[in-house]
């Protein structure tokens, strides 16, 4: 008779129910199996109407992330050994609406992801027979921490600030526009700065540090607002001593 | 703004302590003798101490200004007073900082 | 096709006692309440300096009572841990480059502690005398 844990897992079936209810399921406690393994038990064995994301269960899909215990997590890199004897409860990532069950809408975290426009802007394109946009080891540096976001939402799960008001664009969409800012290939730093020096940009971060304590591929978004903060001072300062002035 | 929350809050971190124990805590419980008035009257009158008090109090008032008028909203979910809270906080460091130059330039 | 129907969680107002960390972070944050009456505090003791020996004895006599003390410790405990996590947060907020390199988070740490003490000793000597 093999070892068992009890999952708390959180349902919420919007043609039946107003709000989220637990149910309780027993699943084999295996040394190798995750809490997402549980979760495909249930569903294979136990209750196929349970709902949940995920993908790759290998921490880089980053479609996993719910609360175990109350904390953010991957459940594909989360064990359940580490939480025998159990209970162990199973609750949507914090913040976001609920569909139904651990799945939450995803919606406006992609809005605020296109908002700051994650991806390289040149004022003008090299021609292809020029040859590749060359980057020297410390310049990868600067910004390869931010390039390791698998937008999986556990930071914004973790931020009280983005709770509180949900206009606030939130950890990762600025670690993502840090990734790009600090490329050294990039010159997209002006347009992003709209968006950012915005006061629901990195203005409404009061610099919990949780964010990067959730992250669970090292990524480090509070450190990113606070020296974007830094930046965004800087050039309004600028702007303010030198109003003619182009940059 | 930012910048001046913090510095205040580098200026408050490595500054206040020490005046706030020995003169709030160590010289009222007795443990040290309390500073000659004449001594004291001397360090304050002395034209870069009143400059550098003076930056000291308005900076201190303003990262305190900020950091509550965050606090208020967030602790009591009261974001959409953001416009009164904000008027409030930051007029009452201003008044400080006001009160702190009377005191150390005009008073003194 | 039916509609969703989403369900939206709302955070109570006590949001900040569901997590140590959160509980933390809100001490951290009031501890701006504290720096305020730091300054109130230097600033009476300020005018009763300005006002003559008589009102500088008034003052210390006030200082002693028992509230101010209380008033006082409490204060001295916040404006400390505010001090430590200033100090520990700034590497995090800052990249300072020396030479074309970044250099460590870690390694600020000990230059900006020997500072507050430079601080702490220079402003002690001070007011002593």
């Amino acid at each position: 008779m093999p070892e068992e844990i009890t999952l708390q897992v959180a349902r919420y079936r919007p043609e039946q129910e107003d709000r989220p209810t637990f149910d309780e399921y027993k699943v084999p406690l295996r040394k190798d199996w995750a809490v997402l393994d549980g979760l495909n038990y249930i569903k294979d064995e136990l209750d196929g109407t349970l709902s949940y994301r995920w993908s790759c269960r290998m921490g880089i899909c980053g479609s996993c992330g719910a609360r175990v215990n109350g904390e953010p997590k991957l459940t594909c890199g989360t064990f359940l050994t580490d939480y025998a004897p159990g209970p162990v409860r199973i609750e949507p990532l914090a913040n976001f609406p609920i569909i139904r069950d651990l799945v939450v809408d995803l919606t406006d975290f992609l809005v605020k992801l296109g908002a700051v426009q994650p991806w390289l802007i040149r004022d003008e394109d090299k021609p292809v027979e020029e040859g590749e946009y060359l980057q020297t080891p410390a310049e990868l540096d600067e910004y390869k921490q931010f390039s390791m976001c698998i937008n999986c939402m556990l930071c914004y799960s973790a931020c009280p600030v983005y709770g509180l008001d949900d206009k606030f664009l939130g950890p990762a969409a600025i670690a993502l526009a840090q990734r790009y800012n600090l490329d050294s290939r990039d010159e997209g730093a002006d347009r992003r700065l709209t968006v950012l020096s915005q006061p629901e940009g990195v203005w409404g971060c009061t610099f919990v540090g949780e964010c990067s304590r959730a992250c669970p591929k090292g990524v480090d978004p509070a450190g990113a607002i606070q020296r974007y903060k830094l930046t965004a001072a800087t050039a309004a300062v600028k702007k303010l001593l030198m109003p003619w002035g182009q940059r | 703004m930012w910048l001046l929350f913090s510095g205040g809050g580098m200026v408050a971190a490595l500054v206040l302590p020490a005046l706030l124990i020995l003169l709030g805590v160590v010289v009222p419980l007795g443990l040290l003798g309390a500073p000659d008035h004449a001594h004291l009257l001397a360090v304050l009158r002395f034209p870069l101490t009143r400059l550098t008090l003076l930056a000291v109090c308005f900076l201190c008032l303003v990262h305190a200004a900020h950091r509550f008028r965050y606090t208020l909203q967030d602790g009591l979910k009261l974001t959409r007073f953001d416009g009164a809270i904000a008027t409030v906080c930051y007029s009452a460091a201003l008044l400080g900082s006001a009160a702190a130059a009377y005191l150390l330039f005009v008073s003194l | 096709m039916t509609t969703q129907r989403l369900y939206k969680p709302r955070i109570s107002v006590l949001w900040w006692l569901s997590r140590r960390s959160y509980t933390l972070f809100v001490l951290r944050e009031l501890s701006s309440l504290f720096v305020g009456w730091a300054v109130v505090y230097l600033l009476l003791l300020i005018r009763a300096v300005a006002g003559g020996p008589v009102a500088y004895q008034r003052f210390l006599h006030w200082s002693a009572s028992p509230w101010a003390i209380v008033l006082n410790v409490v204060t001295a405990a916040f404006l400390l841990y505010h001090t430590v996590t200033f100090i520990n947060l700034t590497p995090q907020a800052m990249v300072v480059q020396v030479r074309g390199r970044r250099v460590p988070p870690r390694l600020l740490l000990g230059p900006l502690y020997l500072a507050w003490l430079v601080v702490s000793a220079v402003l002690v000597w001070l007011v002593v005398g």
